[in-house]
């Protein structure tokens, strides 16, 4: 019999992230499947009780808590020591949680540190016959696998997006505390803040409906025989205000950088997607210029609707990988959708 | 700055990206079609990591950078022959399976032993690299379960940046969501950083250092310890390329406005 902890992390103000509440709707949907199993929920940071409260309906048979100020901010040591014991103290065999940059860097050490293994990025959870599977992707996401483990306690950490979230009524849960003993050791590490790019070239949007990807075409020589690097930039930023869609890069416009040419100011390599770039989810995607065979393609495999800008009809980006390929020119095109979007003020 | 770091960059090869990629069914589980001739890169998030470890070092006399790198030891006789002309490192090699079908605890496994059994080892001045994940499993596991063999408690993972102190301790860039980055401060080594991309760009060949570096590389891969790298508790049910094929729609011949307005009212949608 499986005991099933949802681990989850709270935000500042002690609520539970879309994230997590994904996370919950795949444990319940795990436990619901495999009979005899037992759900508990666990969570760690500076404030829990809103998060308890939060999920007060989603049938845990008990909460369990580790809440302090040293477990407020994202950090390894605490965040581990936090997770194991919330992990012994609900005697867990499978542990899901949303994989977070905050859980990703921490819940692997933890399935070490208690004789377990964790699989990380999972997109999809299979119960059948009582037994559980997990999907996740090899080689950067060009295949995927259904695997299982017997070893135990197994982290299953969910990709942001790829589950339903768990929806019901918030009510009042009673967490039980869980206390944690930190060794001064733990706190050799103290998280100093966060940095994010200036609001005008905030590009990064992980929420939004839209991803637009720029490749490499945006900065070569245009018919005129000139780049037009300053008009690319401003058509973009542009569409990505009126649009608020978030900004995705092929790898070969990033590394442009690197090489000391011509490239988008506002690019850097968190924008990158593909091969050794995010593959980030997002209802619809839209491509411009961007051009390559199947590895370059992996930067959208998650995007559901596609729709693609490119001189090249025959291009291999767009050719059986996009619904729709518009083969015109990018800087004509997006200039009228400008026009267009503000019109109507988007 | 006169901290000097023992630099262990832990590595391994992938098949270059650009090749034709198939799933196959072995006699130890899942593998790639023809794996052993595909031609291999050092895994690009291990590269970033060891061009950033060689930089640090420079930048820090005194210190040392070793590169333990576990894979068949004909790939990685390969590798080096182009790596080991990128940046000054000493060279550790283990002969096992690189492949991403592999379990990362049993890869973390081998490299701890390999780190542990270094001549010298001064924890005080540890600061193990690697990639935030693989381009082969791309699972980000293996460091953290390296730090917990190590008995290290700070770990960093997606590191671009690293700014060492007057003091001893360190600051560090984390991604983390929405294109932002967490910084924190480390007190100082041991410590384990798994690398995004960092700043540097890949350093381009020297030959003398492909020179210095090829006199330690070629006895340390004839003396590759054997690892025995399995997936042990893990079953695969299926590998499968996805085979989805869009029925793409060229619209050939349109004038700019009226694509614009066909994707604005999509984009509405």
């Amino acid at each position: 019999m499986e005991t099933i902890l949802l681990l989850a992390h709270t935000e500042a103000d002690g609520t539970l992230a879309k994230a997590a509440i994904e996370a919950l709707g795949a444990a319940k949907g795990v436990s619901t499947a495999l009979s005899g199993s037992s759900f508990v929920a666990g969570f760690i940071g500076s404030n829990t009780q809103p998060a308890a409260n939060q999920i007060a309906s989603c049938g845990a048979a008990k909460f369990l808590a580790v809440t302090g100020d040293d477990f407020a901010a994202s950090r390894y040591a605490t965040d581990a020591a936090a997770a194991e014991a919330l992990c012994k103290a609900a005697g867990a065999t499978i542990v899901i949680a949303p994989a977070t940059s905050r859980f990703n860097r921490c819940l692997p050490g933890v399935a070490a540190r208690l004789g377990g293994r964790a699989d990380t990025h999972v997109t999809a959870i299979d119960t059948t016959a009582d037994k559980l599977a997990v999907h996740r992707w090899y080689y950067r996401q060009r295949m995927e696998a259904v695997l299982t483990r017997s070893q135990r306690p197994w982290f299953i950490l969910v990709d942001p997006g790829s589950q339903a979230a768990w929806s019901g009524s918030p009510g009042t849960a009673n967490a039980e505390a869980v206390s944690v003993d930190l060794p001064e050791s733990a706190r050799r590490t103290t998280v100093t803040g966060v940095r994010q790019p200036a609001a005008a070239v905030q590009t990064i949007r992980p929420d939004a409906s839209l991803l637009f990807v720029t490749g490499a075409g945006w900065t070569k020589k245009q018919a005129d025989g000139q780049s037009h690097v300053p008009e690319a930039e401003k058509l973009i930023l542009d569409f990505l205000k009126l649009t608020r869609s978030s900004l995705g890069s092929s790898k070969s416009l990033v590394d442009l950088g690197g090489e000391g040419q011509a490239v988008l100011s506002f690019l850097t390599h968190l924008n990158q997607i593909g091969q050794t770039g995010a593959t980030p989810r997002h209802p619809k995607g839209l491509s411009t210029c961007c051009h390559g065979e199947e590895p370059h393609t992996v930067g959208w495999r998650f995007v559901n609707e596609r729709r693609a800008i490119s001189l090249d009809g025959n291009c291999g980006w767009a050719r059986g990988k996009a619904d729709v390929l518009y083969v015109a020119d990018a800087f004509q095109v997006m200039g009228r959708v400008n026009e267009l979007l503000a019109r109507s003020g988007a | 700055m006169s901290n000097p770091y023992q630099i262990v960059v832990c590595g391994s090869v992938v098949p270059d990206p650009l090749q034709t990629l198939e799933p196959v069914t072995g006699p130890s589980g899942p593998a790639l079609k023809n794996e052993m001739m595909l031609p291999a890169w050092l895994d690009p998030w291990a590269g970033h990591a060891l061009y950033e470890a060689a930089n640090l070092a420079r930048l820090h006399p005194g210190s040392k950078v070793t590169l333990v790198a576990l894979g068949p030891k004909a790939k990685l006789q390969q590798v080096m022959m182009t790596v080991g002309q990128k940046v000054p490192f000493e060279f550790v090699a283990l002969d096992g399976s690189a492949s991403g079908f592999t379990d990362p605890a049993e890869t973390a496994a081998a490299l701890a032993g390999a780190i542990e059994a270094l001549p010298g080892l001064d924890r005080a001045r540890l600061l193990v690299f690697g990639g935030w994940e693989s381009a082969s499993r791309g699972a980000g596991v293996t460091m953290q379960t390296l730090a917990e063999r190590l008995g290290i408690m700070d770990v960093f993972l997606g590191v671009d940046e690293l700014k060492p102190q007057p003091d001893g301790a360190f600051e560090v860039l984390e991604r983390i969501e929405g294109g932002r980055h967490q910084i924190s401060r480390c007190s100082g080594p041991p410590a384990v950083l798994g690398w995004a991309t960092g700043s540097l760009p890949e350093p381009k060949n020297n030959p003398q250092v492909g020179m210095a570096n090829m006199r330690g590389v070629m006895p340390a891969l004839q003396k590759a310890q054997a690892a025995k790298i399995g997936a042990e508790g893990l079953t695969f049910a299926s590998v499968t390329l996805p085979k989805q094929l869009r029925e793409t729609r060229i619209v050939k011949d349109a004038t700019p406005d009226v694509i614009a307005k066909e994707i604005v009212e999509w984009i509405r949608k």
